[in-house]
């Protein structure tokens, strides 16, 4: 396998403290050497990439995308979700279950990373937490985990039972997989298309109360508290409610295994967006009260929040250009996360960029428990994006890489333009200058 | 850290909210928050002209010009008062409903709108089930759509007619409004306001004339949000002291079919909130009553005070004509103007 060296780069390293220039020398899919610039001693041979002015940091890493296959490839497949991200910057994504068939089993888990896929980066199944979904009888974790799943969840579907929800986290915690609950208690949000609140009042449309996510985000830790002798580890998907962020707060300073993730659009828009009934701003949890939005970028800043995931959920342009409460919920995000995320976290609110970065590869690597991803230290898997920090460049949903573009960030500026990203040793995509 | 030792909030500069490209065309009628003070006047100018007019010469305002009547619900006086508002300035009318087209063979709400506009349709009055569903055939179409009514959300013609009915009975001979033109005024809109249309339009419409309006009714059908609607909106949820300040009560019906499961006690309902002859005697002896229909006698109203002396129901329906050929006239003469998209 050829070696690739990354010259003159500025590395950001933060699960190692790395914050200096520094030469990357990759071989074999794992980071062979790195070393201050120009002095790499293994480097013979190897093809490189300048890197003059550019950030280089360890691959992105999306605990949260849908990426519709098995069963709706109409909307994206394992490929072309995956050459999206990419495109953004990521290396990993953890895929949802919620496909068709739902993702119960291990042979749908190997199929999904099987070579015939065509991904560009790796996927790293989710593992759904009871057969079908159906929240009622729980799957064989220890084989799903031997299929490569690095999670548990029902995305999408709740467990609602008290007993369904105990059980998954205590099999989950036996063999060391995280629970990922969608929190949202269904018998509040029936028939709601967005946030209950005056906007939904005035729109006339049905609403989904702010306590459907933190009744059940509540319920859940209850439920963690009982189990807090074997460790049960929850995790928040798409936390949207400044209720659900107080509750995980708490359990936390409890010492509970709670963590949480944010996606950039609950910590960017409100309900305000969805403006004249744009379905390019439904999704669930839907967006919510100002009050809402700003309690995430608090609780990003003052790192409560452990991840940022995007929640990549694309839709056909068919299926969204209907009447609002019949489109379905989800957007586009992973080529506009990173954008984003340095737009406004660093550059607007000032959040040092290791720690950025921290929120999109070694946090979400340290949750996973993926070995030797989100840092770059020798030995580590050779997952890197390189971006220009400074590059400023407008979002134009038609060009994306993804089957979709139900996107409401279409012609938004973003900061840091990726110029490369480097999956296991192989590019995985490149721009030019 | 306890919650009081938190740092203090910095300031955050959130992405702005974009600006609404709505309305496309300067014809449609979407909300009745579309309309200019001005324009709202001009509006009603036109509905009196255009009803004075000899109907010979009004025949000829909009002479073999393509409406389309787009209608996802069942509609009496909504359908019939546009396409006789439609015919009596001489334009060609078609009438699609959901029950006799291929929308029941599972067509789009965009594709019905580019094939009616495609049969030659110049605007398209849109009665639908869904809150929003007038935006979306406006963006996909980008004809004039006249909104008859979208799900819980909007029914601006019919705030506008009781705009007219209102002002024929406070501020006779007025026509030119301003913001101070029903100043002093108190609307009631009594009922399930949380399900209807009219009572969203109404309570957009009538603050920005001066008005005052008191939502009534139960916690169920009234939510304490309403109240931040907009400005000039209060919730008054005793009907008696509603009643005792309004110059103007508008009875609602409660909405069966947009329920969605809640049970409600109709004997406590009419006990608290039905308008009786009685109540209307000792309360608002000289309040106009209206009701934008269909009327449930028996429950919402009585059948004493629908018919009675203060009611002004029947009114209301035949101000709709008049207003809906204003509409209509302002929908195909501003796309005249300027350019068809």
């Amino acid at each position: 396998m050829t070696a690739l060296a990354i010259l003159g780069g500025h590395l950001i390293d933060p699960a190692a403290g790395v914050d200096l220039l520094k030469d990357i020398l990759l071989k074999d899919g794992r980071v062979a050497e790195i070393a201050g610039p120009g002095k790499l001693k293994q480097a013979n041979g190897a093809e490189s990439l300048d890197a003059t002015g550019l950030t280089v940091a360890p691959g992105l890493i999306d605990m949260h995308v849908h990426l519709r296959e098995p069963g709706q490839g109409y909307k994206e497949t394992i490929a072309s979700g995956t050459a999206a991200a990419a495109a953004g910057g990521f290396t990993s994504v953890a895929a949802m279950p919620n496909t068709l068939p739902v993702n119960d089993s291990p042979e749908i888990a190997r199929w999904m990373q099987a070579p015939e896929r065509g991904a560009a980066i790796r996927v790293f199944p989710v593992a759904a937490a009871t057969r079908g979904s159906k929240g009622e009888a729980i799957n064989d974790y220890a084989a799903m985990k031997s299929a490569g799943a690095v999670a548990v969840s029902d995305d999408g579907h709740p467990i609602l039972k008290d007993s369904v929800m105990r059980e998954t986290l205590a099999a989950a915690a036996r063999v060391g997989l995280t629970v990922i609950q969608h929190a949202e208690d269904t018998r509040l949000t029936q028939g709601g298309s967005m946030n209950l609140g005056p906007v939904s009042f005035k729109l006339g449309l049905r609403g989904m109360p702010p306590e459907a996510e933190s009744g059940m985000v509540e319920r859940d830790i209850r439920l963690v508290t009982e189990l807090r002798d074997i460790r049960a580890h929850l995790h928040v998907a798409h936390t949207s409610t400044a209720a659900a962020l107080n509750a995980v707060r708490q359990a936390r300073r409890n010492g509970l295994r709670v963590t949480c993730e944010v996606t950039p659009h609950h910590f960017l828009l409100s309900e305000e967006h969805v403006g004249l009934y744009n379905t390019n701003a439904k999704m669930n949890p839907p967006l919510r009260a100002a009050a809402d939005r700003d309690a995430m970028i608090e609780a990003i800043l003052d790192g409560v929040v452990d991840v940022i995931a995007t929640d990549h959920a694309p839709h056909a342009v068919h299926e969204k250009e209907v009447e609002f409460e019949n489109a379905p919920n989800g957007i586009t995000g992973l080529e506009t996360a990173l954008g984003l995320c340095l737009r406004w976290l660093h550059k607007e609110w000032k959040m040092p960029l290791g720690r950025v970065l921290s929120l999109l590869s070694a946090q979400p690597a340290a949750l996973l428990n993926l070995k030797g991803r989100g840092t770059l230290v020798a030995g580590s898997f050779a997952d890197v994006v390189i971006f220009d920090p400074k590059a400023e460049w407008t979002y134009n949903a038609r060009e994306t890489r993804s089957k979709s573009r139900n996107t409401p960030f279409d012609g938004w500026t973003m900061q840091g333009k990726v110029r490369w990203t480097i999956s296991e040793g192989r590019v995985a995509y490149s721009s030019p200058a | 850290m306890s919650p009081t030792a938190t740092p203090a909030r910095r300031q955050l500069h959130p992405p702005p909210v974009p600006v609404s490209p709505f309305p496309y065309h300067p014809g449609s009628l979407l909300s009745a928050q579309d309309l200019t003070l001005d324009g709202l006047s001009h509006l009603l100018t036109r509905a009196t002209a255009l009803e004075n007019e000899d109907p010979l010469v009004r025949s000829r305002i909009l002479a073999k010009r393509r409406v389309a009547l787009l209608f996802y619900e069942s509609s009496t006086r909504t359908r019939t008062s546009f396409e006789l508002a439609a015919k009596g300035l001489g334009a060609d009318t078609t009438l699609v409903s959901s029950l006799s087209s291929s929308i029941e063979k599972g067509e789009s709400l965009k594709d019905t709108g580019l094939t009616l506009r495609a049969l030659g349709a110049e605007t398209i009055i849109l009665r639908h089930n869904s809150s929003g569903a007038a935006w979306l055939l406006e963006a996909e179409t980008r004809l004039p759509v006249l909104n008859a009514g979208d799900g819980m959300h909007e029914h601006p013609t019919q705030a506008l007619l009781d705009l007219r009915t209102i002002l024929a009975h406070l501020r006779p001979g007025v026509q030119a409004v301003s913001a101070e033109t029903l100043a002093g005024v108190t609307v009631s809109i009594v009922g399930d306001i949380l399900h209807s249309r009219v009572a969203r339009s109404n309570m957009l419409l009538l603050p920005r004339l001066g008005a005052r309006v008191l939502l009534c009714g139960p916690k169920e059908l009234l939510p304490e949000l309403a109240a931040a609607a907009g400005p000039g909106i209060a919730i008054e949820r005793d009907f008696d002291a509603a009643l005792r300040q309004s110059q103007a009560v508008m009875m609602l019906r409660i909405q069966a079919e947009r329920l969605a499961g809640l049970q409600l006690d109709l004997e406590l309902y009419k006990a608290n909130y039905q308008l009786t002859g009685p109540r209307l005697a000792a309360h608002a002896p000289e309040a106009i009553v209206l009701h934008p229909g269909p009327i449930i006698r028996g429950l919402e109203i009585t059948a004493g005070v629908a018919d009675g002396p203060q009611s002004v129901i029947l009114e209301q329906v035949r101000n709709g004509v008049a207003i809906r050929m204003a509409v209509v006239e302002r929908a195909l003469t501003a796309s005249q103007q300027g350019g068809r998209a």
